[in-house]
């Protein structure tokens, strides 16, 4: 079963008035049962606003969105998938257990069940010992892991995520990079992953996928296959290549073999 | 030690306003009726601190009541009027139209709709101040809710009133306690200015009033001393509270 399709989407805000925007224009997407797939491009490109669809958090204008082979508003009702966004967006009278509980208890979970799940989801996060803090005594890139957490508590088959990792410096976003794909790994969770950061796109995805703006829609999509997804990863010779091929992509330079990259767009 | 070396300056300060409002008096020889000494308010305050503490439980008693039935009619209201668009828009400028009447003028009507002996008319006033700064307030929060709340509220399928009791009521409780704050040094104004117009006479406003009326000053000092007391009183057990209710606040700063 494939994680998401998207078909043939268009999304136009405020119809029908003089500030009429065509955010999505036709937009077609496949992402296969396992695959993290990274969606990157220009502001105003329209990539979190696929995101958002996908999420059932908006409608589409025309077109549909189905998650897990339902239809995206049943998908979103029931839960088929974890959401995290660039704010952690914690709930600062929880603690963190309680946070990461929240998605289980508006299930319907019993106490003991959902306690299991929180603590397994902190240690898969590596913040087990900070269960009875409270968010506003963690730092960012802590309380970004919390929400992870929380996506994940439900177990959803997919994991939404828009620019998750946006607020953090450097340093704490390569390694919460690396500590997601090992949950991704591990969960065996498909993922939809927003990101303005080309060197984000290409070390997380198994396939990036390029948009640009006015009309939003999507120009290229390019596969990555690396050796490793660790630091040996991030020095290999294709992670550059991968790079330089979707750079080219975002400014508009036609992708494929480096040959006729010199080519006006 | 850090708390002695907080509270020592606005000691020292006001142990020295004391000392010169009494320099003041004495000195300027002036007459009590104008301003009575520290000293011969500290004399009535010992020789009547009996009937002072009665009058302030009286009072207190009321304050109390109309706090605690002013504010938990202000919750449920300010609860129904976030969650029904009608009733918020209704609500509001009603709010304000009780506001401005100046309720403390109910005072002698409401005394007379109830027997003289019932302590219903002054709880009722107190509990009509108490109600709108807690409601606006509390009103304000509940509508102020984080849109990525709001987002991931919806991604987990929550009901409105599941929405309301999670993120809406918990979120807002820094802005119920602002309106506790001022409504709890409301109710004892309240309470206490009541009784100036008529009713039952065992609170404090009663034994200010007629220990001015029989020109006995620094006894009225006195009991204005006890209310200053008791309003403090409430608006410390209402910090108290807030500590208590909202301990991930208590943690930052500890």
């Amino acid at each position: 079963m494939t994680a998401v399709v998207v078909d043939k989407l268009t999304k136009v805000f405020n119809q029908g008035r003089p500030d009429e925007v065509l955010a999505l224009a036709d937009v077609d997407l496949t992402v296969g049962d396992g695959e993290f797939v990274s969606l990157i491009g220009p502001s105003g490109c329209g990539k979190s606003t696929l995101l958002r669809l996908i999420a059932d958090l908006i409608g589409p204008t025309t077109g549909t969105v189905t998650v897990a082979g339902l239809p995206a508003a049943q998908a979103r009702r029931e839960q088929e998938y974890g959401i995290a966004f660039q704010q952690a967006g914690l709930f600062e009278w929880r603690t963190v257990r309680r946070n990461v509980e929240l998605p289980l208890e508006l299930r319907g979970a019993g106490k003991a069940e959902r306690r299991a799940k929180a603590e397994q989801m902190l240690e898969l996060v590596g913040l087990s010992d900070f269960a009875g803090h409270y968010p506003g005594q963690l730092s960012g890139g802590m309380q970004q892991r919390v929400a992870i957490a929380r996506a994940l508590a439900v177990q959803p088959p997919l994991l939404l995520m828009d620019e998750p990792f946006g607020a953090l410096d450097e340093m704490t976003r390569e390694r919460l990079q690396s500590e997601l794909l090992g949950i991704c790994a591990k969960t065996r969770t498909s993922t939809v992953f927003v990101t303005h950061s080309i060197s984000e796109a290409v070390f997380l995805a198994d396939r990036v996928v390029v948009m640009s703006a006015r009309p939003g829609r999507i120009t290229a999509s390019i596969e990555v296959e690396l050796p490793s997804r660790d630091e040996a990863g991030r020095q290999a010779p294709v992670y550059f290549d991968k790079i330089t091929e979707v750079r080219q992509a975002l400014r508009g330079i036609s992708t494929g073999p480096r040959a006729d990259s010199r080519a006006e767009a | 030690m850090r708390t002695t070396k907080r509270a020592l300056p606005p000691l020292i300060f006001g142990f020295l306003a004391l000392g010169l409002w009494e320099v003041f008096v004495t000195l300027g020889r002036v007459a009590p009726f104008i301003l009575p000494a520290p000293s011969a308010i500290g004399a009535q305050i010992a020789e009547q601190w009996r009937n002072i503490g009665n009058a302030a439980l009286a009072s207190g008693a009321n304050a109390l009541a109309g706090l605690i039935g002013g504010t938990l009619l202000a919750v449920f209201a300010a609860l129904a009027a976030s969650r029904f668009r009608f009733l918020g828009e209704v609500a509001v400028p009603l709010a304000a139209l009780i506001n401005a009447l100046p309720i403390i003028a109910l005072a002698p009507i409401l005394n007379n709709m109830f027997e003289s002996t019932s302590s219903v008319p002054r709880r009722l006033v107190t509990g009509i101040v108490v109600f709108f700064p807690v409601f606006l307030n509390l009103l304000r929060g509940l509508r102020e809710v984080d849109p990525v709340h709001q987002e991931l509220m919806r991604t987990y399928a929550a009901s409105g009133w599941t929405f309301a009791a999670k993120v809406r009521l918990p979120g807002a409780l820094p802005h119920l306690f602002t309106g506790l704050r001022q409504a709890s040094s409301l109710a004892v104004i309240a309470a206490v200015v009541a009784e100036y117009f008529g009713g039952l006479q065992d609170g404090l406003g009663a034994r200010i009033t007629s220990a001015a009326a029989f020109t006995a000053y620094s006894r009225a000092w006195a009991f204005v001393a006890g209310a200053c007391l008791l309003g403090l009183t409430f608006y410390l057990v209402t910090l108290l509270l807030e500590r208590v209710a909202m301990p991930w606040k208590q943690r930052l700063i500890g």
